[in-house]
């Protein structure tokens, strides 16, 4: 049962990992898919908990793929979520290391090269909307979005700086009685 | 197996490979690109800037996390396919710890009022980080009509019409190369 489970989530986090371009933020709305809407893992409190958790938590964004893992089964879901995100990408950019002065040479690989960043662009607005949907539920929220999209834009600061304002305006919103 | 053309410029042992690489995790509070920068090119000096921006080109455009495929990549080129299980290891390990703490931490106190209000305004905090990566990239790179196409046809795909990410790109990526393809034979 649970090495099924252990299974099937690695499938869906590698074949996941192996397409997305542009970085694991664009991983995220199939990753709710999967986790929420198709496999019920979790809620979608929890979900968002889990997401939050692993923006502010130090270290590289794949630590939302090992999170879920560990809701999910615990130490060996964790091990299994993090080595599945990470290995077969690893590998792929391994060979990519090894055969770069024959890939810069390579036409399609420029033409690929060109073609990618719309769709990458296109997956991250997805991925925005996505958590925007399950994440933001009150003006409160829409607001903290938008003031954290406009300080990096307007900015060069540690994305942490605006992440902890939020968190901070949060809690004193709770305070105040009208946010949690 | 290095492409690096000339030898790599500093000595560094497995031992300095992996703490390096755990330094990049703990400090990547927030934005580990830039704690990534500062260990790797200030600190240990392991990359000049140059070298850095190229390896970081190749890591961005290959699939998957950005820093992990730049931490293989730094990897290999000191030390082989173990260099980089071992700076991969190093770049993890911690800050996974650090987030089961956290998780467990945030599931004891749940129910705090403070907690919940902490946990949603980083939800949404988090919503504006990558809605606010989206439109700087989106400025610098809609500047085709077809550019437009493809972000709103991949938006429309995988945001609204919830269909599966693997099919979306695998159905996708070709015509927008073909796309691009055929704007330069023109």
């Amino acid at each position: 049962m649970t090495g099924n489970l252990l299974l099937k989530m690695a499938f869906i986090f590698a074949s996941t990992a192996l397409v997305s371009i542009g970085g694991i933020a664009t991983m995220i709305p199939e990753i709710h898919r999967q986790a929420v809407e198709i496999n019920g893992w979790m809620t979608n409190d929890v979900f968002v908990s889990t997401f939050a958790i692993s923006q502010i938590a130090p270290g590289p964004n794949i630590l939302l793929m090992s999170l879920v893992g560990w809701r999910v089964a615990g130490v060996a879901g964790l091990a299994v979520a993090t080595l599945s995100t990470v290995v077969p990408t690893s590998l792929v950019a391994l060979a990519a290391n090894r055969a770069e002065n024959r890939l810069a040479r390579a036409a399609w690989y420029a033409t690929l090269r060109k073609a990618l960043p719309p769709i990458v662009v296109g997956l991250i607005l997805a991925s925005a909307f996505v958590t925007a949907r399950v994440a933001v539920r009150d003006w409160l929220g829409v607001a903290i979005a938008l003031g954290v999209a406009l300080a990096i834009n307007l900015t060069k600061v540690n994305p942490l700086i605006p992440l902890i304002c939020a968190v901070v305006a949060g809690v004193i919103a709770g305070r105040l009685g009208f946010f949690g | 197996m290095s492409t690096l053309e000339t030898p790599p410029p500093v000595k560094m042992t497995r031992l300095d490979l992996m703490t390096g690489f755990m330094l990049v995790g703990l400090f990547g509070f927030g934005g580990i690109a830039a704690s990534a920068y500062h260990v790797i090119v200030e600190r240990r000096k392991w990359l000049s800037p140059k070298e850095y921006a190229s390896v970081l080109g190749l890591g961005q455009v290959l699939p998957g996390a950005n820093l992990i495929n730049m931490t293989t990549i730094i990897g290999d080129r000191f030390h082989g396919a173990v260099g980089a299980a071992l700076a991969l290891s190093g770049l993890i390990s911690a800050p996974l710890f650090i987030l089961v703490a956290l998780a467990e931490l945030h599931d004891r106190y749940a129910e705090l009022p403070d907690v919940r209000a902490a946990t949603l305004a980083a939800g949404a905090g988090a919503v504006g980080l990558t809605f606010g990566t989206g439109a700087k990239l989106a400025r610098n790179i809609l500047n085709s009509p077809t550019a437009v196409a493809f972000c709103a046809l991949t938006f429309a795909s995988i945001g609204v019409m919830r269909w599966p990410m693997l099919q979306t790109i695998l159905v996708l990526a070709p015509f927008a190369a073909a796309a691009g393809f055929w704007r330069r034979e023109k």
